[in-house]
């Protein structure tokens, strides 16, 4: 087995309050500089994390446990301040439904936008794009702009151009809860047929039973720092309350 | 971003400019989107690009060249010739820089929700500015040309070349100064503000409306030099060299030493602010997504 995401006691602070204004900064001089200008907030506290490719892991954890953080810094959108990360692979994320989207763009349109930021070449987004329309169940609406599109529709889209990439890891933040009956369960069964197809993925839910069906390995994050991590059903067992 | 690695490698190092290289099909796609989303539901459209320059040209001709005498005419005989064709030379091209600076330095900031989900070179934000004024810059350029056609142009071939380079000159500035604003603007919004006030000066700064000569009369010598360091000044010459000088008598002639030596200094200022630019953006680009 090869690694595919090694993360290696990455720590990442937030500065919480600016103090932008001249006022404040001229004060703060006067004073001799005392204290700090700003309020810090540690999000991620000497994470290690190391994936396998073709592992399923699931990150879980309560609101501001530093899960989107970690794999906000898994998809290169953050650096960590110290520690390292790195990952084998072009590496893919459904990070939020229509990151990407541009309201009076069609849908079309919309496809080749949102594939070319997903890291897709001019070629494969042509030889791909029956497919995804297919997938995305959108029909004639393809030519329509997106702003008329249902929700659901938007969320059709954006989730098949992101399956489409082909990526060897695929990131998922939350974005299963949205889309009806149907459709999420298409979603799931095409997240597991990645998962056979051995690709690597990292899953953020809050939806515990989902989580614990598609992924092996869950890590349980708490105030920034690793809590657990093993196998899903111990992990979802700690996260509900031991 | 687009290769198949089978190395561990960091994700979210970026490799400057030349990522914007390898990612042109994405930027060519950004610049499509900016050209459709820009005039959306607007019943002239790309009109506007035409409509807005039109009518900057005509408020200025009347005040500056009319009223305020810059006009060439019988009875002023101080005036420029051509002064329409000298103005608009010098508009186009201040145009193209404002609005991709202007743009630029916003850019990074527009695009806050993209840049703080996906990694992707940010430096394609400021450059696609920076090209879709091209695209609007063109249409201007094509009624200048008409323009120069019916006052009896004829220029040589070091004169076109001349204007390539001055446009070279101001897209480098507008890129660099791009790059090194939006990221500014990210960490203090003031950036914008501060920018637009650069416009407005930069606009007066070179000599669009008036002549240099005049600058040079008044200033003396040195700091004529000074006012020749700004690259726009140099480049507005060039297009002044290249579209207005061929329909005078040339009589009234352009700055000494302008090609051998002024549009290298240009160049080469442009180049160093350009390096400048991508410096600071790369340096301030890893806290984006936590600013913005």
């Amino acid at each position: 087995m090869t690694t595919a995401i090694e993360v290696k006691a990455i720590n990442k602070q937030f500065v919480l309050r600016h103090s932008r204004s001249i006022k404040e900064a001229f004060v703060w001089l006067i004073k001799g500089r005392k204290g700090d200008l700003s309020e810090k907030f540690h999000a991620l506290k000497g994470v290690d994390l190391n994936v396998q490719q073709g592992e399923t892991v699931a990150l879980l954890g309560f609101n501001g446990s530093g899960k989107s953080t970690l794999l906000k810094h898994i998809s290169g959108v953050m650096i960590p301040d110290s520690g390292t990360v790195r990952t084998r692979g072009r590496v893919a994320g459904l990070i939020e439904v229509g990151a990407g989207f541009h309201h009076d763009l069609s849908g079309r349109d919309n496809v080749f936008l949102n594939g070319a930021i997903l890291g897709m070449t001019e070629d494969q987004i042509n030889e791909r794009f029956e497919s995804i329309v297919d997938f995305a169940e959108i029909g004639q609406f393809i030519d329509t702009e997106v702003k008329f599109y249902s929700s659901g529709m938007y969320l059709r889209l954006a989730f098949s151009v992101a399956v489409h990439t082909d990526p060897e890891v695929f990131l998922v933040d939350e974005i299963l809860a949205v889309g009806d009956e149907p459709f999420q369960k298409k979603c799931i069964a095409k997240i597991q047929e990645l998962a056979a197809e051995g690709k690597t993925l990292v899953v953020v839910s809050h939806d515990l039973d989902l989580v614990s069906r598609i992924c092996d390995r869950g890590v349980l994050l708490d105030h920034g720092e690793v809590r657990f991590d093993g196998p899903i059903r111990d992990a979802v067992a700690k996260m509900r309350g031991e | 971003m687009t290769q198949t690695n089978s190395e561990l490698v960091r994700p979210g190092v970026s490799g400057g400019l030349a990522d914007v290289v390898r990612a042109r099909f994405l930027l060519k796609l950004l610049v499509r989107k900016e050209l459709k989303v820009r005039y959306r539901g607007s019943v002239l459209g790309l009109l506007w690009s035409y409509v807005k320059p039109g009518v900057q040209f005509v408020v200025f001709y009347i005040a500056l060249g009319v009223f305020l005498g810059l006009e060439q005419s019988p009875t002023n005989k101080s005036g420029l010739p051509n002064y329409a064709i000298y103005l608009f030379s010098g508009i186009v091209l201040i145009n193209f820089f404002t609005e991709a600076l202007g743009n630029a330095s916003r850019s990074i900031v527009g695009n806050g929700g993209l840049i703080k989900k996906i990694y992707l070179p940010r430096q394609l934000f400021p450059v696609a500015s920076v090209w879709v004024s091209a695209v609007h810059f063109f249409p201007q350029l094509v009624i200048l040309l008409v323009a120069c056609l019916f006052s009896g142009w004829h220029p040589s071939l070091l004169q076109l070349a001349a204007a390539v380079v001055g446009f070279v000159i101001v897209a480098l500035l507008a890129t660099g100064l791009g790059l090194l604003f939006g990221a500014a603007n990210v960490y203090f919004r003031d950036s914008e503000n501060f920018v637009d006030m650069l416009l407005m000066v930069a606009t007066w700064a070179s000599p669009v409306m008036y002549s240099w000569t005049m600058v040079a009369d008044k200033l003396g010598e040195t700091w004529f030099i000074v006012y020749q360091m700004n690259p726009i000044t140099v480049a507005v010459e060039t297009f002044h060299y290249a579209f207005w000088l061929p329909t005078t008598d040339g009589s009234a002639g352009i700055p000494p030493n302008l090609l051998s030596l002024w549009v290298p200094v240009a160049l080469v200022v442009s180049a160093l602010v350009l390096l400048w630019g991508q410096m600071t953006f790369r340096r301030l680009e890893g806290r984006f997504a936590q600013e913005l």
